[in-house]
């Protein structure tokens, strides 16, 4: 029979040892880091997630440019753009809370799991406190997802979809983007006074979560309105040629063909319904009409003279008169020659927006700029008076009702504003039913 | 029977592009028997021609216009096109309407050279591979052509429409007896399958009735005794191997006004176009073309209303479904050769 020394006195004592060594390291990092990626030196990373390949490579390339330009102000050079024009006065030029903002970029291909790689290796290798841009709703519902387990905050880019902040909402996450909602109840009060109310409507929808929400959106709008739904058909994404989805509309008695397509299937949609004749048309005895209620102005040119005279809305436009915009166009068109796009317009002000939270916060804790932002009202940043919902984290403002212009001056000039609709009119409650099914959640610190 | 009517137009265009490719590919394989996935590529070229022509022919002087502004508070820069200032603005106008059109002679010698380059560069190195290894290459340049593509042009779509003269559509149902608007067609749609049927039938009689036809089609045969006769069968096939690639550009010029270019347009009919060649038969000219138009308009069905509320989603898998069938019943596909791939 061995004899052993274990006591239970001596079991209790390593026991202890072992367990305050085991506690050591997270008491040491939970008292360096209080959050994930914490700024330690004098600079702070941001992450930009944007499409640098791919079919919305464009797109990514302007929502770079505008980025560039955000740090570019916020660290004091240049002209300042609409620093000058916030109502926040909280950010002073000398980069975010004193420390020069740098930034690293990541190619989200328009790929939810490459974008989800790319931001995560930007989280995880370059230290990237924030995470902001992409041009899909689907990356965005993923990177959003992402951000929200890694302890980041996500500030969308070009993203309209109404789950963002609908079903797929998160505490980490923000949109200043509008929503498909919005562009319904933008659109649909508009297309009544100039169509009338007595309208049959064709939907051809691209089938993924932005198409099925904005589909839902407009045909609940116009019907509110007195129009009928005649069909919702799901077209592919990337169909390429149209044209099998376009002449069955020819043999319906729709007076209103409603495109609720993005990017290069919009082009061709379009093209194509113009190309069949759609737009000479007389049904019920009235002109047929089309509409692209999700204009970009940047994707519109692939369109060409197709787009004239066609109904859609768009988040901001270079065109507008407003001095925030003005002093952006001017900052932006100085430095690249051409006015920016609505998907640059929506990074440079999230970025603002993001490096305003945390001075006004004085705190880098996302949880901290999460309270900044949620409720914040805020003005001087293009369109109008703005609020950042706090149950939602959707920003409400106003809303432009846009048309394809009948005789552009340059190959900027194609779209031209036909109503700025008031915020109040688009705001919907928080638990609306399109938005129904998710909840906020806690926010994550890391 | 208006949508039948309409959705069988539909299909021969569709179709006409599909057969144009597959035709090409078909070439391709039956002579330098190489499986050539870089062939959506060259349709993609082919539309770039077309753009490209396009951007020359606009290619502008500026002229300040102080009367005017630009979005920046500036005197605004007017541009006017060279060759409206070279050739009067009536003619020059005109050319620039034109460019489609005109690019098809533009884009036949780049095609003819883009084609030899790829021959003798790169795809003669393959000839004596395994077919994958083959596939893995061609399919690499197809990447590495459309990444340039793209560098050059963008992302983005570039729209390069069809001349003024051919806008606007063709009412059949007026001809045919039915209401009028009910069965339109597009008249650059209606030109398309017409040059592409004029297409198909040069390829064929030139094949059929040349002498240089004939020796290729003898070397697709039996290459060897061909070349036992002295005959060197390898340039005549690098040849084709122009041929082919500038039937796919110009199947790809005249497609631009139907489909704004973008840089990835050719690997959306490559695949659709391998299983074209696939059920029309390995090798087969006649098979190709007939396969082509058979899918092309059998895809335009699928996607009628009336089916896709029996069979949802059946527009998305109705070629691979076609595809699953032939090669269940028919092995060789519809016209295909016994011993071609199969050896």
């Amino acid at each position: 029979m061995t004899k052993t020394d274990l006591t239970r006195r001596r079991v209790l004592k390593s026991g202890a040892v072992a367990g305050a060594g085991l506690a050591l390291p997270t008491i040491f990092t939970s008292g360096a880091y209080a959050f994930t990626n914490e700024p330690m030196g004098g600079t702070v990373t941001l992450g930009f997630n944007v499409p640098q390949s791919g079919p919305y490579a464009d797109e990514g390339a302007d929502e770079l440019r505008a980025y560039q330009l955000a740090v570019e102000h916020l660290n004091g050079e240049g002209d300042g753009g609409m620093l000058n024009t916030f109502s926040s006065k909280a950010l002073e030029g000398n980069g975010i809370l004193g420390k020069k903002v740098e930034y690293v970029t990541g190619d989200t291909q328009t790929k939810s799991d490459a974008a989800r790689a790319s931001a995560k290796s930007m989280i995880e290798k370059d230290g990237a406190i924030m995470i902001t841009g992409g041009s899909s709703s689907g990356v965005a519902v993923a990177v959003q997802g992402l951000c929200q387990e890694a302890g980041v905050i996500f500030m969308a880019g070009l993203t309209h979809s109404n789950d963002t902040t609908g079903k797929d909402k998160k505490a980490n996450g923000f949109r200043h983007f509008f929503n498909a909602y919005m562009s319904g109840a933008a659109l649909a009060p508009v297309l009544a006074a100039r169509y009338g109310t007595d309208r049959k409507a064709y939907h051809l929808t691209a089938d993924y979560t932005w198409g099925w929400t904005q589909e839902e959106s407009i045909a609940a709008a116009t019907e509110a309105l007195g129009w009928q739904t005649v069909n919702k058909v799901r077209t592919p994404l990337g169909a390429g040629d149209f044209s099998s989805y376009i002449t069955p509309v020819l043999q319906t008695d729709a007076d209103v063909l409603i495109l609720n397509h993005y990017g290069g299937d919009m082009v061709n949609s379009l093209t194509n319904a113009v190309q069949f004749g759609l737009r000479d048309k007389m049904v019920n005895g009235k002109q047929f009409e089309i509409v692209v209620p999700l204009f970009s102005r940047l994707m519109a040119r692939g369109a060409g003279e197709n787009i004239k005279g066609i109904l859609g809305s768009t988040n901001w436009h270079w065109s507008l008169t407003d001095e925030g915009s003005k002093a952006f166009v001017k900052s932006f068109g100085t430095k690249y020659g051409f006015p920016p796009s609505q998907a640059a317009h929506t990074c440079y002000v999230q970025t603002l927006l993001y490096a305003d939270a945390v001075a006004r916060a004085g705190s880098f804790n996302p949880c901290a700029v999460a309270e900044a932002l949620e409720g914040y009202e805020f003005d001087g940043l293009g369109n109008g008076p703005t609020l950042y919902r706090a149950e939602d984290h959707q920003c409400f403002k106003d809303v432009l009702v846009v048309r394809g212009k009948e005789n552009p001056t340059s190959e900027f000039d194609l779209l031209e504003i036909v109503e700025i609709t008031p915020a109040a009119q688009v705001t919907y409650p928080p638990d609306h039913p399109m938005f129904a099914g998710g909840a906020l959640g806690e926010c994550n610190a890391g | 029977m208006e949508t039948i009517l309409l959705q069988l137009l539909n299909g021969l265009d569709k179709g006409s592009a599909y057969a144009l490719i597959a035709l090409g590919l078909t070439l391709i394989f039956g002579t330098l028997g190489v499986v050539n996935f870089a062939h959506g590529a060259l349709f993609m070229i082919g539309a770039f021609c077309a753009v490209t022509l396009s951007k020359l022919l606009n290619l502008s002087f500026e002229t300040v216009d102080p009367t005017k502004t630009d979005f920046l508070g500036n005197p605004l820069k007017v541009k006017t096109p060279y060759v409206e200032a070279w050739f009067g603005p009536d003619f020059g106008h005109a050319l620039i309407d034109w460019s489609v059109p005109l690019a098809i002679l533009f884009s036949i010698p780049i095609m003819i050279a883009v084609g030899f380059i790829m021959e003798r560069g790169l795809i003669k190195h393959f000839y004596k591979r395994p077919h994958a290894d083959q596939i893995l290459v061609t399919f690499g340049l197809a990447i590495v052509l459309q990444e340039v593509i793209k560098y050059f042009y963008g992302a983005n779509p570039i729209s390069t429409p069809a001349p003024d003269a051919f806008k606007g559509s063709f009412d059949f149902g007026a001809m045919l007896g039915f209401d009028p608007n009910i069965i339109i067609y597009p008249y650059w749609r209606l030109i398309y399958f017409g040059f592409a049927a004029l297409v198909i039938g040069a390829v064929f009689s030139f094949l059929q009735f040349t002498t240089f036809g004939m020796v290729v089609r003898a070397g697709m045969a039996d290459r060897e005794t061909v070349g036992l006769l002295g005959i060197n069968i390898d340039r005549r096939f690098t040849l084709m191997f122009g041929l082919a690639a500038a039937v796919a550009g110009v199947a790809g010029v005249m497609y631009a006004p139907i489909l704004s270019p973008n840089y990835h347009m050719g690997m959306d009919f490559l695949v659709l176009s391998f299983v074209v060649v696939v059920v029309g038969g390995m090798g087969s000219l006649p098979g190709a073309v007939a396969a082509g138009f058979l899918l092309g308009i059998l895809e335009s069905f699928a996607s009628m209303n009336a089916i896709k509320s029996i069979i949802p989603g059946i527009d998305q898998i109705i070629i691979y479904v076609v595809a699953i069938v032939i090669l269940l019943t028919r092995p060789r596909g519809l016209m295909g050769r016994k011993g071609v791939m199969e050896e």
